[in-house]
């Protein structure tokens, strides 16, 4: 596109001096003063610490031992040699292949009912928006007690309807296999909504006319569910998909409330382990190692969805 | 399946068609009840529980649903008169507009430059920006804790506000150029036709029609800000300079005694709002995802 | 027996806080078999709604809709032995042609080796055979046209309802496009219903015409006679271009259209008689438009005259000239409500 001209109120004055393009009209360079504040500041806040993280794992740096020296791939070493980072590293892939899988297929239906028409889908919408709009921290506190080994009214609602026995309770954050259920279920809980308001969008943007040809052509309910609207909602499905992966992989929060990463690990995943390592532990150098684990696996994922959004192209 | 007229008397396929009609009406009610419980559930219980009694509450016999005992104001007046929650929900609030403001002024010219300004480097530079968002908090926070100690920001709640665009700033570019590109070129022609520069144009004509597209960025940003812990809690130590997503917790979880009541309090005192707030614009911020998701 | 019926129609949209809008304001139409019906009337008149209402994708507020003696009303689109070309032709676009067409068959259950016979069918019977691993969007608009067409045929309808399909292709397009729909009615003979705001297409491709206005009809008949014998001066002034012209005269309005309006030495002596003071002249493909002011009629009233190439008589702009009606020419209206009305006697 060029923007070699002049602009047209030069035709309208012939007799105004020699017109001299101002910044307000070069393209060229107004892109770059628009681009160059967010460039900048990424690159300096995210760019940069990127690096020093690098630089960090590759160092002996503690909270104790502020020094910084080369110790090149020793913390790489000592984390691939801990037993806990290979479970961490697990459990990172296993709650966020759950979770993904999960958060679509709930958010696809809570997306149905988003757009349906019905009375009182004002509060509906409200009350789905909650589990996402509330910041993680409290409402994993929340959860804590309702999780709770003692006090936990999803207990109580279990005996009384009768399938836990009387004083029986289930250990929801103390037994591993229990206790990774309650972490993913939270996880799904808090992300659904989001994942649910983006495919929202993709379902707005199917062609009425389509959806009526449908029903004129004889498909019911079902088939036109799968033969027509899914198919062509898929690059947002996998968007919302993309969203939900990055919010679980790489969070932290949840875990940290309920288990802080037990019983015994059964829970942790790279962040808390990271935070736990470079915070809590004072060693710095090793949780950046761990934590540098996080982005080539969150790289991989991301493009890998990328590209099959872009193979089931619909036009 | 039902079938054609022909097939049986008119009347009778009316019949069948009307009950598969209101089958379906009765499924989606009952699926819209079931999620709403599902998604909001935990909030009833929470605001339930924010009056009840401490033997109501630690009597695992009880029904949690209800009030065993009378209700009691209570741990809300502990809430505000024996914790900072004015403090934090006062910091959550100004560092959210505060960092929303950065976005947006940063945010909204660099999608509007990706958006339509075409140079030749403009892919490349979309397709980073959203690289950016992959780097996670989880990983960038034990250099940022350094870099803000070597500002000289420890332990203030402006680090955040530094720190919070970098969360921010890459998906509102991503939604912001969905909403760009939604608008047609024509209109911005129009007035640099009429005689303003390029600048001038967007000002006039672009800003007033993306207008609805900056709110919804504005909700989504804010609920990431005042959502945000890592970073809160690797930074900010004082308790008076947290936010409520890290105060509430300290001053309310106290080694190993929870004051559970006052918790639930303020995550509903939180949460409510935000939502609330979030539902108005939601369908703006849907149109906006379409957008950006067709650009791929 | 009529194909398709629409008794006392009426549909109201909630127009939000105010108005209920009356999209169909009591219609009463019937479409006999194998009969080509359109649906004519600018944007808003309701015609669309109409059709839409006869598929089943509205439900009418009042009113029943009849499709081959069974009454229709609340049943869905499914169950109405209809088949619909959408204006953007609706095509699956993650589908193939050959799965477009054989969509409906497989929603109706029917087997895999009928399915494929039929849909060859109909791929044959538009020429599309050579099109059927593509997909929407490597196809032209008008091979789109026929893929909608073919996907609605092998249902084996009893009746086509078509939207508007012509409004998306070129100009160019639309003549050879219209052409086809126009064989391909009088091949498969099925009835139809044509939905158009342009009266180009609506008297070519028409059997008979309903006239819509305000969700209203206002007029059915052949082309011929809508043409020719305009129910009112809506009728009147929409169909033809340029359209009739109107000349107030006391209560009643005289129509007579551009091309009877000549000079006076063509016709017979009997014509009735009229001055045109000639403004301006316009040369269209060896037609003559002029445009004036007409007195003797009745008030002085600006209109068009069209002279074909076969009258030679010169014009001049800035003259007034004699210029004459032929009486079987004169339509009359009443002045208040637009409705034809009897001749009214116009001396010499």
């Amino acid at each position: 596109m060029s923007t070699e001209t002049a602009a047209p109120t030069d035709a309208a004055k012939p007799s105004s001096p020699p017109y001299r393009r101002r910044i307000a009209d070069r393209d060229g360079a107004l892109a770059w003063i628009f681009l160059l504040p967010s460039v900048v500041y990424i690159v300096a806040l995210v760019a940069v610490p990127f690096v020093l993280a690098i630089a960090f794992a590759a160092s002996d740096v503690t909270a104790g031992d502020p020094s910084f020296d080369f110790v090149g791939l020793t913390n790489f070493a000592r984390v691939l040699d801990d037993p806990v980072f290979w479970r961490s590293l697990g459990n990172t892939f296993v709650f966020t292949g759950i979770s993904m899988v999960l958060i679509v297929v709930f958010g696809k239906v809570l997306a149905n009912i988003l757009v349906a028409d019905f009375r009182g889908k004002w509060i509906v919408r409200f009350c789905v928006l909650l589990p996402w709009t509330t910041p993680v921290a409290l409402s994993s506190i929340s959860w804590l007690w309702l999780l709770d080994s003692i006090y936990s009214p999803i207990d109580w609602l279990l005996r009384a309807v009768g399938l836990l026995g009387p004083g029986e309770n289930m250990y929801w954050l103390g037994e591993p296999g229990l206790a990774m259920t309650s972490v993913i279920t939270v996880h799904v809980w808090r992300l659904t909504p989001l994942a649910a308001v983006i495919m929202m969008a993709g379902l707005v943007a199917i062609p009425r006319d389509i959806e009526e040809a449908a029903r004129v052509d004889g498909a019911g309910y079902w088939r036109r569910m799968f033969e027509v609207t899914v198919p062509m909602v898929m690059p947002v499905i996998a968007v919302a998909a993309l969203f939900g992966a990055i919010f679980t992989f790489t969070d932290m929060a949840v875990v940290r409330v309920l288990t802080r990463g037990g019983p015994n690990d059964a829970t942790q995943v790279l962040s808390s382990w990271a935070f736990y390592r470079g915070i809590e532990g004072g060693d710095v150098a090793q949780g950046a190692a761990v934590a540098l684990f996080l982005f080539p696996l969150l790289l991989a994922a991301a493009v890998a969805i990328l590209r099959a959004v872009r193979r089931i192209e619909v036009r | 399946m039902p079938g054609i007229i022909g097939d049986a008397p008119t009347d009778e396929l009316r019949r069948t068609y009307a009950r598969r009609h209101v089958a379906g009406r009765i499924g989606v009610y009952a699926v819209a009840i079931l999620v709403a419980l599902g998604c909001a559930g935990p909030f009833l219980w929470s605001a339930i529980t924010a009056f009840k009694q401490n033997r109501d509450l630690y009597n695992p016999a009880n029904n949690p649903f209800v009030y065993n005992r009378p209700p009691t104001p209570d741990h809300m007046t502990y809430l505000f008169t024996d914790t900072a929650f004015g403090t934090f929900a006062w910091n959550t609030l100004w560092v959210g507009v505060l960092v929303v403001l950065i976005t947006l002024v940063l945010g909204l010219p660099a999608a509007y430059a990706l958006a339509r300004l075409d140079r030749p480097w403009s892919g490349p530079l979309g397709i980073a920006i959203f690289l950016v968002y992959l780097v996670p908090p989880s990983l960038l926070f034990l250099s940022l804790s350094r870099m803000v100690v070597g500002v000289g920001l420890q332990d203030s709640t402006w680090s955040l506000v530094l720190v919070y665009p970098t969360i921010t700033i890459p998906v509102s570019i991503w939604l912001l150029m969905g909403f760009l590109k939604a608008i047609p070129r024509d209109i911005e022609e129009q007035a640099m036709v009429d005689g303003h520069s390029r600048f001038g144009a967007i000002v006039r004509a672009v800003l007033p029609l993306v207008f609805p597209g900056i709110v919804a960025v504005v909700v989504f940003a804010f609920t990431l800000t005042a959502s945000e812990f890592i970073y809160a809690l690797a930074f900010v130590a004082p308790t008076d300079s947290m936010t409520v997503s890290t105060g509430v917790p300290t001053q309310l979880v106290r080694g190993d005694v929870f004051f559970w009541q006052s918790l639930q309090a303020a995550t509903v005192l939180v949460a409510l709002p935000i939502a609330f707030v979030f539902n108005l614009f939601l369908d703006r911020f849907v149109s906006g995802f379409t957008a950006g998701a067709v650009k791929g | 027996m009529a194909v398709v019926e629409v008794r006392d129609l009426v549909k109201e949209f909630d127009g939000g806080k105010v108005d209920r809008v009356r999209a169909i304001d009591g219609v009463s139409l019937a479409a006999e078999d194998g009969e080509y019906l359109v649906l004519l009337g600018p944007s808003g008149c309701g015609k669309t709604t109409l059709l839409r209402t006869v598929a089943g994708l509205e439900q009418p507020s009042s009113g029943e809709v009849l499709i081959d003696g069974h009454d229709v009303t609340g049943l869905p689109p499914r169950a109405r032995k209809i088949a619909m070309v959408f204006q953007s032709y609706a095509l699956y676009p993650h589908k193939t042609v050959l799965a477009n067409i054989v969509f409906p068959l497989r929603a109706a259950g029917m087997a895999p080796a009928e399915r494929e016979r039929k849909a060859g069918w109909a791929a044959g019977l538009l020429g599309i055979e050579h099109l059927l691993g593509r997909k929407p969007r490597q196809l032209s608009g008008g091979e789109r046209q026929r893929v909608a067409l073919a996907r609605a045929l092998v249902r084996d309808p009893h009746v086509f309802l078509l939207d508007e399909p012509l409004s998306n292709l070129d100009a160019k397009l639309r003549a050879s496009a219209r052409d086809e729909l126009k064989k391909f009615q009088d091949e498969i003979g099925t009835t139809t219903i044509y939905v158009t705001h342009d009266q180009v297409e609506a008297m070519g491709l028409g059997d008979r015409i309903v006239v819509l206005a305000d969700g209203r009809v206002r007029q059915v008949a052949t082309p011929a006679e809508i043409y020719d014998h305009p129910a009112d001066t809506f009728v009147a002034t929409f169909i033809g271009s340029p359209p009739m012209n109107l000349v107030p005269r006391g209560d009643t309005l005289v129509g007579f259209r551009p091309e009877h309006l000549l000079p006076a030495a063509v016709l017979p002596a009997d014509a009735v008689a009229l001055s045109l003071a000639v403004e301006r002249i316009e040369y269209l493909s060896g037609d003559r438009h002029l445009y004036g002011t007409v007195t003797g009629v009745g008030e002085p009233t600006k209109v068009i005259a069209r002279l074909p190439a076969t009258v030679e008589e010169p014009i001049e702009a800035g003259q007034t000239h004699e210029f004459a009606v032929h009486t079987s020419k004169l339509r009359f209206f009443d002045e208040d409500s637009g409705v034809k009305c009897d001749p009214v006697r116009l001396g010499g």
